[in-house]
C-alpha cells in the first residue's frame, strides 16, 4: 500500500514539474488538472484500503534525505484516515479546477504549484520521521503561499501573501523546536525513537506549547489566526477549498499525531488549554464569520470556527485520556476525526460555491449579490445542502459530529478534576452558542447571495456554473447527505484511526437497529440521522401531497406584500450589514464596534452617513506591541551599522568573554 | 402484535400533537381575552381559520422562488416530527430513540433555519429585518437550551427523552433547586421560540419590533397554513416538553395497560390547559421588551442554565 501511496505521490511532484517546464501546451490547465484528480482519487482509495483491510507492507524507508537517517513512511490507520480526507477533497478540487481554471487569466501561476502542494500534504501524512516531516511541511506551506500570491497584482494578495509567509516561517520554526525537544540529546529524529523516548511532564507540556503555536497556526487556532482569514480567499478558489478543506485537517493531523501518539501519556492540566484555545477560537470565529461581508472571507472565518470545535474535542479527549478513561477519550475523538471529514466535505463545498458565484458574477463582496436562486438554480440548491450542514442541523453531516461532541461533554462529571469539571460544561456551553451562531451566520450567508433580489446588474445577469463545477460540488454534496443520514459507517471507518490515537474504540454503530447511533450502550441516548430523514420527507411529502388534494392548489402571481410598502429599489433588502447588526450589537466588545453617524453641518445637503468600525482585537493586543517591540530592537540595533573598527573588534572581544563566563558557570 | 400496537401509539401520539395543537393556541387566546375582560373569540377558532386558510389561493410575490413555496412544509414536517418525540402521554414509543433532546431542538433549529430564509426569500426589508432578529433571539436560545438539557441529563443520566421523563417520574429525584433553575430557564427560553411576550407579539402586524410575523409576511393561503400550525406545534412541543420533564406524573409508561393510557392523555390535558392559563396569565401581566434587551432575558436563561450545571458539580444531590 504505501508503494501505492508513494508512487502517486512522486507522479504529483513529476507532474508539478511538467506543468513548471512545459508552459505552452494546449490544454495544460485540462491534463494538470485531470491527472492531479485522477491521483488524489488513488490516494483516497489507497488511505481507504488501509483503513478498512490492512494489507500488505506499511512501512519503507527510502534512502534519501539525512544520510544517518533516510526517509521513513508508514501508513497507519491514522495517516489512512487523513490520506482518504486528502483524497476525498483532493479530488474534488481538482475535478472542480478543470473548469475553474478556464477563468484564470495566468494559469501557469497555478499549475506548476496545485500538483506539487497535494502531494507535499499527502508526505506530511505518511512522514514517519521527525525531518521528513518537517521537510514536506515546509514544502506543503511555501507551494500553499505561492498559490495564494496566484493573483499577486492585487495589494491584497500580496499582503496575505506576506503575512501568512511570516506566519508559516513561526509555525515551522515551533515545529523545529517541538520535534528537536522530543528527539532529545541522542538526536533520535524517526517517530519510532521518538515514541520509545520517556518525556517528563515539563518536557511534554513544553511540546505541546509549540504543538499549538506550529500546527495552530496552519489550522487557524486563535490567536496565530491572523493570516488565514486573508490567506485563504486570496488564493483561487479550488486552492481555497484545499487550503481550508484539507491543509488545516493536515494541521490537525499533525497535532494529534504528536499529542496522542508520540507524546505518550499527557499530565491532564496540558488539557484544559486546548479546550480554552479551542472553544475560544470556535466563537470568536463564527462571530467574525457573521460580520465579513466577503463570501470567502466569511468561509475563511467559518474555518477557524470549525478548527476550534475539532481542538475543543481534542481537548476532550487529552482530559478523558489522563484521567484514565480510554472509553470516554475515544469518543471525544472521534467527534473529533468525524467533525474533521465533515468539515473538510462542507468547507470545501461552499468555497466551490463561492467560486462559482465569483465566475458567475465576478464578485465577492455580499452586497452586490443577491437573487441568485433563480439564476443559478443547480448552484443554489447545492450551496443549500452545504449551509444546511455546516450549521449543524440534522439530518445532514454536521450535526452529527457535533451531537458526539455534545455527547461527550454530558461525561465530563466523570472526571475526577474539579476545575475541568466546570470547564468542560462551560466550554459545552460556547460551543452551543457557536453552533446558534453559525445558523445566523449561514442564513445570511445563502441569504444574501442567493435570496431576495439581485442588488447589482453582475448578479441579475450571472448564468448558472458549467458541468465541471456542478460536478465536484454535487459530488461533495452528496455525500454530505450520505455523511450525515448513514453516520454509523463513517463512524466505523475512523475507528482504528481513533484506537492509535486513545487506546480504545467506542461501539461499533454500523450494524445498529434503523442505523441509529448509540455512541455509550450504557448511557441510552441516540439519534438516527435515517429515521429523521424519513420522518422529516414524508410527514412534510405527505403534508404537501394531501393540502394539494384536498384543500387548495390554486396559486396565483402578485407584487410582494411587504406591508403595503414595496420598494423596487434592491438596497431597501436586507443586506450584509443589516443583518448582522442585531449580533454585532449583542457582542458590541468582542470586536470593538464602534458606530457613528455623521450628519452634515446644517444647511449641508451631503445625506448623513452610518458608519461601522470592527477590529480583530488580537492585532491590537498581540500583533502591534510584537511588530513595536521588533521595530524598537532594530532601531537600536541599526546604530551598530555605523561603528568604527575598534568598536566592532571590542565588541566582538566582549562577546567572547561573556560567552566563555557563560560557559565557565554552566560548568 | 407488539410492534403494531407500538406503531398505533406512535401513529396515536402524532395524530393527538396534530389535533390539539390548534385547540391550545385557542384556549391560550381565549383565556387572554378573558383575563383582559374581554369575550374573545371560541377555543374552536384556530381551526376555522386554518381551514380557511387552506381553501384559499396562494398570492405569491413574483420573486419569490421554489425555496419560498417548500419551506412551509419542511418548516411544518421538521416540527411535527420534533413534537411527535417529545414524551406527552406516553413514555417509549416505537421511534422515541430516533432522536434524543439534542437532536430535537436542532430539529426546532432546522426549523428556524428554514424560516428565517424563507423570510430573505422575496428580498422585502420587513423579511429581512424578521430573519436577522430571529436568528439573534435564536443565537441565544439555542446555548441556553443547550445548557438546560445538560443539567437535566446530569440528573437523569442520559439525554433520551423517554429515559429521562422515566427517571424524573421516580422517587429518586424529588426536588432539587439545579433542576428549579433549569426549569426557569426553559421556561424563558419557551417564551423567547415561541414568540410570545415578552419577546415577540403573536398578535400583532405592523409593529417595528414583530419578529416572526415579519418573517412570514408575505406568505398567504395554504402555506400560511402551514407555517401556523407549525407555531402552533411548537407551542404544544415546549408545554409538552416542561410537562415531560418537570411534571412527569401520570405519563403512560410501556405495560401499564388501556388505563395507564387513558390515564396519560387524561393528565397530558389537564398539563396543557394548566399551562395554557399559566401562559396567558404571565402574558397579559407584563410588557413587551425592546428588541435589543431580549439578549439579556436570554442571557438570564443562559446562566441559569450554566448555574444548575455548575451546582450539579458541586453536589449531585442538589
Amino acid at each position: 500500500m504505501i508503494l501505492a501511496a508513494v508512487a502517486c505521490v512522486g507522479l504529483l511532484f513529476a507532474l508539478s514539474l511538467a506543468a513548471a517546464l512545459s508552459p505552452g501546451v494546449a490544454r495544460a490547465s485540462f491534463l494538470v488538472y485531470g491527472a492531479s484528480a485522477a491521483l488524489c482519487i488513488a490516494l483516497g482509495i489507497v488511505g481507504f484500503v488501509s483503513l478498512a483491510f490492512p494489507v500488505g507492507s506499511a512501512e519503507m524507508t527510502l534512502p534519501i534525505g539525512l544520510p544517518w537517517l533516510g526517509t521513513h513512511l508508514r501508513i497507519d490507520a491514522l495517516a489512512a484516515l487523513f490520506l482518504l480526507l486528502l483524497g476525498t477533497g483532493g479530488a474534488a478540487a481538482s475535478v472542480y479546477a478543470i473548469g475553474y481554471g478556464r477563468h484564470e487569466a495566468e494559469p501557469q501561476r497555478t499549475l506548476p504549484f496545485y500538483p506539487g502542494f497535494l502531494g507535499a500534504m499527502a508526505v506530511v501524512l505518511i512522514a514517519d520521521d521527525a525531518f521528513t516531516f518537517l521537510l514536506s511541511w515546509e514544502v506543503m506551506s511555501l507551494l500553499s503561499w505561492a498559490l495564494v500570491l496566484t493573483h499577486h497584482r492585487g495589494e491584497d494578495a500580496r499582503r496575505a501573501s506576506y503575512i501568512y509567509l511570516m506566519m508559516a516561517g513561526c509555525g515551522t520554526m515551533a515545529l523545529l523546536l517541538a520535534f528537536g525537544l522530543m528527539a532529545g540529546a541522542e538526536g533520535g529524529y524517526g517517530f519510532a525513537a521518538i515514541r520509545a523516548n520517556g518525556h517528563s511532564p515539563a518536557l511534554a507540556a513544553a511540546v505541546l506549547a509549540l504543538m499549538l503555536l506550529g500546527t495552530g497556526s496552519k489550522a487557524g487556532l486563535m490567536p496565530v489566526h491572523v493570516w488565514l482569514p486573508v490567506a485563504h480567499p486570496a488564493a483561487p478558489s479550488h486552492v481555497s477549498a484545499l487550503m481550508s478543506g484539507v491543509m488545516t485537517k493536515v494541521a490537525v493531523y499533525g497535532f494529534v499525531r504528536v499529542a496522542f501518539d508520540l507524546l505518550g501519556p499527557l499530565p491532564w492540566w496540558i488539557s484544559p488549554v486546548v479546550i480554552v484555545a479551542g472553544a475560544g477560537t470556535a466563537v470568536m470565529g463564527i462571530l467574525f464569520a457573521i460580520l465579513d461581508t466577503d463570501s470567502k472571507r466569511v468561509l475563511a472565518w467559518s474555518t477557524i470556527e470549525n478548527v476550534g470545535v475539532i481542538f475543543a474535542a481534542l481537548g476532550l479527549a487529552l482530559a478523558f485520556r489522563a484521567s484514565g478513561m480510554p472509553g470516554l477519550a475515544a469518543l471525544a475523538m472521534t467527534a473529533a476525526l468525524v467533525h474533521a471529514m465533515n468539515h473538510m466535505l462542507f468547507k470545501s463545498l461552499l468555497f466551490m460555491v463561492a467560486g462559482a458565484v465569483l465566475v458567475a458574477t465576478g464578485k465577492r463582496e455580499l452586497d452586490a449579490l443577491g437573487g441568485l436562486i433563480h439564476r443559478m438554480p443547480v448552484t443554489a440548491v447545492l450551496a443549500l445542502i452545504g449551509v444546511t450542514a455546516i450549521a449543524a442541523l440534522p439530518p445532514l453531516n454536521g450535526f452529527v459530529s457535533e451531537w458526539l461532541l455534545f455527547q461527550s461533554v454530558l461525561q465530563s462529571p466523570q472526571l475526577p478534576q474539579p476545575g475541568l469539571q466546570f470547564l468542560v460544561p462551560a466550554a459545552g456551553g460556547i460551543l452551543a452558542l457557536t453552533a446558534a451562531l453559525a445558523a445566523a451566520a449561514f442564513v445570511r450567508f445563502y441569504g444574501v447571495i442567493f435570496l431576495g433580489r439581485p442588488r447589482e446588474d453582475a448578479a441579475a445577469n450571472a448564468v448558472e456554473a458549467d458541468r465541471w463545477l456542478l460536478g465536484a460540488m454535487a459530488g461533495l454534496a452528496i455525500l454530505c447527505v450520505l455523511a450525515g443520514v448513514l453516520p454509523g459507517f463513517l463512524i466505523d471507518l475512523v475507528g482504528p484511526a481513533v484506537e492509535i490515537a486513545t487506546g480504545a474504540q467506542i461501539a461499533p454503530q454500523g450494524g445498529n437497529a434503523w442505523l441509529t447511533l448509540v455512541p455509550l450502550p450504557e448511557v441510552k441516548s441516540s439519534y438516527s440521522g435515517f429515521l429523521v430523514m424519513i420522518f422529516v420527507a414524508i410527514s412534510g411529502g405527505g403534508t404537501a401531497w394531501i393540502v394539494h388534494r384536498v384543500a387548495s392548489r390554486g396559486l396565483r402571481r402578485g407584487p410582494a406584500w411587504d406591508c403595503g410598502f414595496p420598494n423596487a429599489e434592491p438596497n431597501t433588502q436586507y443586506g450584509a450589514g443589516s443583518f448582522a447588526q442585531p449580533i454585532r450589537r449583542a457582542f458590541g466588545p468582542v470586536f470593538a464596534a464602534r458606530e457613528t453617524v455623521v450628519m452634515p453641518p446644517p444647511g449641508d445637503l451631503s445625506p448623513a452617513r452610518h458608519e461601522v468600525e470592527t477590529a480583530d482585537l488580537s492585532w491590537r493586543h498581540l500583533y502591534e506591541p510584537i511588530l513595536g517591540a521588533v521595530d524598537a530592537v532594530t532601531t537600536r540595533a541599526n546604530d551598530m551599522q555605523f561603528l568604527t573598527i575598534r568598536r566592532y573588534l571590542s565588541l566582538v572581544f566582549g562577546t567572547l568573554i561573556l560567552l566563555l563566563v557563560g560557559l565557565a558557570i554552566w560548568n | 402484535m407488539e410492534l403494531i400496537g407500538n406503531l398505533v401509539l406512535q401513529a396515536l401520539q402524532m395524530i393527538v400533537v396534530l389535533a390539539l395543537a390548534p385547540g391550545l393556541t385557542g384556549f391560550v387566546r381565549k383565556v387572554k381575552a378573558r383575563l383582559t375582560r374581554r369575550q374573545g373569540a371560541p377555543v374552536l377558532q384556530p381551526y376555522r381559520d386554518l381551514w380557511r386558510l387552506l381553501q384559499k389561493e396562494v398570492v405569491l410575490a413574483e420573486n419569490a422562488s421554489w425555496l419560498f413555496r417548500v419551506s412551509p412544509y419542511m418548516i411544518f414536517a421538521a416540527t411535527w416530527v420534533a413534537a411527535a418525540l417529545v414524551p406527552t402521554f406516553a413514555i417509549g414509543l416505537q421511534f422515541s430513540w430516533t432522536a434524543d433532546l439534542i437532536a430535537i431542538v436542532a430539529l426546532l433549529g432546522s426549523a428556524r433555519f428554514f424560516l428565517a430564509l424563507a423570510g430573505m426569500d422575496v428580498g422585502t426589508s420587513f423579511g429581512g429585518i424578521g430573519a436577522s432578529r430571529e436568528m439573534m433571539i435564536g443565537a441565544f436560545a439555542e446555548p441556553a437550551m443547550l445548557l438546560m438539557v445538560f443539567t437535566v441529563a446530569l440528573v437523569a443520566g442520559s439525554t433520551q427523552l423517554s429515559n429521562v421523563a422515566a427517571y424524573l417520574q421516580s422517587d429518586a429525584v424529588g426536588i432539587r433547586v439545579s433542576l428549579g433553575m433549569a426549569l426557569v430557564a426553559l421556561v424563558i427560553v419557551a417564551l423567547a421560540e415561541n414568540a410570545r411576550i415578552p419577546v415577540d407579539n403573536p398578535a400583532t402586524h405592523l409593529e417595528l419590533t414583530m419578529v416572526h410575523e415579519a418573517m412570514v409576511l408575505e406568505y398567504s393561503g395554504r402555506h400560511l397554513a402551514m407555517i401556523e400550525l407549525a407555531a402552533m406545534l411548537k407551542l404544544l412541543l415546549y408545554m409538552a416538553l416542561i410537562g415531560a420533564i418537570f411534571v412527569p406524573f401520570g405519563i403512560h409508561a410501556a405495560g401499564d395497560g388501556i388505563v395507564g393510557l387513558l390515564k396519560g392523555v387524561v393528565y397530558f390535558l389537564i398539563k396543557l390547559a394548566a399551562s395554557a392559563v399559566l401562559l396567558a396569565t404571565f402574558e397579559t401581566s407584563i410588557a413587551k421588551m425592546r428588541v435589543f434587551r431580549v439578549p439579556d432575558f436570554l442571557g438570564a436563561a443562559l446562566m441559569l442554565g450554566l448555574l444548575g450545571t455548575l451546582l450539579l458539580f458541586v453536589s449531585r444531590s442538589l
